[in-house]
């Protein structure tokens, strides 16, 4: 390979991985309300794209300034949180699977007809503050937004980290991930954990639907890339908040890559589509993800 | 006045037609429904066709998620593959309509063999990706396949003749439809009877317990997805020739939510629930075109947006009755007929 091919290689591996920490970001959100409550939430992408819209919504209208509009969309995706949480997910506690996955499908699809029906289905530019000066660093280019991004999705995995090390909230979460009634019985309010990992992963989501408004572009089809979190989470195992990330990451890096060189042979359409492909390929072999853990039923 | 109806034999609880009332309603709904398209107009004839076209395909997701509780999501590629196939059968092949509707059907239920082999060691959520990921695959196919289908431009779907009667009349694909609906219901209400449909039920209720009886799940599940993509083929076929226009839009995801709509709101693992969802998710659009007129005058934006309008109202439909109403529509019904049949003594 020479130095050409190599450059478009790494310039590849660089924005698989700026897409992927976006895709870990979501993933991460579906982790954690998977983990603490068992559900499959079909609306993550919806989430995130609530919360760019209105933050959007905030800076355009009202002409809130960036930093207090975004911690403003914060507040207001904790609020959609909790009132989801309350609302939706606390009758279906113990009802069959099939309804759970259900209502979450059902949520998505007002959610988004929702955003449709008060925004559009214009592409808007999102007002980041950011400069359009790519920075370039050893014959690569990054732009500032991008760069900013990587460095959000990281601080974010790092928090979560410590947060779940470390704090009695994230050590709480992790006894009721782990065995609910035992949780319960240890004085664990499990009702408000179930809250708060809707709140965690609303406002996960919606950070992570600014910084992808502001990479690309604000529009209804964002939705689409909450999917993503579907091959991330099969590939990093469903329960693991590590494995979303890396999942994130890699199915970040394999779009790119099968972008960058597969579309000659298959059209342009492979980008979207390696992911799923790979979910499928993977599940064949492995029915419940790469790292997922083999669930052991009883009748 | 009968205050109860008792059962002394196992094949008079087995039958389909309980009682003489039902017999005598199900005849009177027969003949309106044959006597129909004399009195109704071309657009009420029109949505007719729809509603027979969903009733089909929601029979089929009900088998397989329904009645075998293997949960798809990727109902409408199934449909896009029954709609495509037939299409392209008589376009490019040239065949006549009666071989390539069913031909379709079987090509539909050959691409559900190829989803089940990889999705039988597959369970509840991971099952739901699976097919998931099989409906972005078919849109993509469908999509850059250009030779084949088209692309996003679509295919114009031949005016079907049968037998040298051309069905070129929205009356004459309703009874053609009609002509399909009757045994598809009929069948599936049978197949419930049947050691086949048995084993479907045991394998929902819990599938190691019915390994353990001795039903060879990996048989019966891929019948089961075979016999959903089937109709849901043959509800393909029959919609692109209502259509008269078929291309990648008219399958999206929306609409595999729509026919989980229909089973939900008709009710989960029952005919005639299913009959009764499809219907209503079918004239669902029509009462939300309603609202959009009557709102139109505060809202003039709703105008260009009823598509959201739309799924908005699919949505909330699916959460309300999810949390409100999880035995659907058939829940109700059972309800009230309950209610009437001790009425006034109901208790």
């Amino acid at each position: 390979m020479d130095s050409e091919g190599l450059k478009i290689l790494f310039q590849l591996i660089l924005s698989g991985v700026i897409v992927g920490s976006i895709y870990g970001l979501i993933a991460l959100g579906f982790v954690l309300i998977y983990k603490a409550t068992d559900v499959v939430n079909f609306a993550q992408g919806e989430l995130m794209m609530i919360g760019a819209y209105f933050c959007y919504y905030l800076i355009i209208t009202y002409h809130v300034p960036f930093i207090p509009a975004f911690l403003m969309t914060l507040l207001f995706s904790a609020l959609l949180g909790i009132l989801i949480e309350f609302l939706i997910l606390r009758p279906m506690i113990g009802k069959h699977v099939f309804s759970v996955i259900m209502v979450t499908v059902g949520l998505a699809t007002l959610l988004r007809s929702l955003v449709g029906l008060f925004w559009g289905h214009d592409t808007y530019r999102f007002p980041a503050p950011f400069s359009d000066k790519a920075i370039h660093v050893l014959g690569l280019s990054i732009l500032p937004v991008e760069l900013a991004t990587a460095l959000a999705a990281l601080v974010m995995f790092i928090l979560f980290y410590l947060f779940f090390k470390y704090s009695k909230l994230g050590l709480a979460m992790r006894a009721t991930a782990f065995d609910q009634k035992s949780a319960f019985l240890m004085g664990i309010s499990v009702r408000k954990i179930f809250s708060l990992s809707w709140v965690l992963a609303s406002v996960v989501a919606s950070i992570g639907g600014i910084f992808l408004a502001s990479v690309s572009s604000l529009q209804t089809n964002m939705s689409i890339i909450g999917l993503k979190v579907f091959p991330a989470v099969v590939l990093g195992g469903i329960d693991s908040v590590a494995g979303a990330i890396l999942g994130g990451l890699i199915v970040g890096l394999t779009e790119n890559l099968a972008g960058g060189y597969l579309s000659k042979v298959f059209g342009s359409g492979v980008k979207e589509l390696s992911a799923f492909f790979s979910l499928l390929l993977i599940l064949m072999i492995r029915p419940y993800g790469l790292f997922g853990k083999k669930e052991i039923t009883r009748v | 006045m009968s205050c109860g109806q008792y059962k002394t034999s196992y094949r008079e609880d087995m039958k389909i037609f309980q009682t003489t009332f039902v017999k005598f309603w199900l005849a009177v709904l027969v003949i309106s429904v044959f006597l129909f398209p004399f009195m109704a107009g071309p657009y009420l004839l029109y949505t007719a066709n729809l509603c027979g076209i969903a009733v089909i395909g929601a029979l089929g997701l009900n088998i397989l998620s329904g009645f075998t509780g293997q949960i798809s999501l990727g109902h409408a590629a199934f449909i896009a593959v029954g709609a495509y196939a037939s299409t392209l059968l008589s376009l490019k092949l040239g065949l006549p309509f009666w071989v390539s509707l069913p031909l379709g059907g079987l090509i539909s239920a050959l691409s559900g063999l190829i989803i089940a082999i990889p999705c039988l060691r597959l369970r509840g959520l991971y099952l739901a990706i699976a097919t998931f990921a099989f409906h972005f695959i078919v849109e993509y196919v469908i999509v850059h396949w250009n030779k084949l289908t088209n692309g996003t431009s679509g295919l114009t779907v031949p005016s079907p003749s049968i037998f040298g009667l051309a069905l070129d009349s929205d009356r004459k694909i309703y009874f053609l439809i009609l002509f399909i609906v009757i045994p598809s219901v009929l069948f599936a209400k049978n197949l419930f009877r049947t050691e086949a449909g048995r084993a479907f039920i045991a394998i929902r209720d819990n599938d190691i317990s019915a390994e353990v009886i001795g039903i060879d799940i990996t048989k019966y599940k891929i019948r089961s997805f075979m016999l959903s993509s089937f109709y849901a083929g043959i509800a393909g076929g029959l919609y692109a020739v209502t259509l008269s226009f078929i291309g990648p839009e008219h399958f999206t995801f929306l609409m595999t939510i729509e026919y989980l709509a229909m089973v939900l709101v008709g009710g989960v693992g029952t005919i005639a629930g299913t009959v009764f969802g499809a219907v209503f998710m079918t004239l669902l659009p029509e009462g939300i075109r309603l609202l959009k007129d009557a709102l139109s005058h505060d809202f003039p934006v709703l105008v260009t947006r009823m598509a959201d309008l739309q799924a908005s109202c699919y949505g909330l439909v699916i959460i309300l009755f999810l949390i409100f109403e999880p035995t659907g529509l058939f829940g109700v019904w059972i309800r009230v007929r309950n209610y009437w049949k001790g009425w006034p003594y109901s208790y």
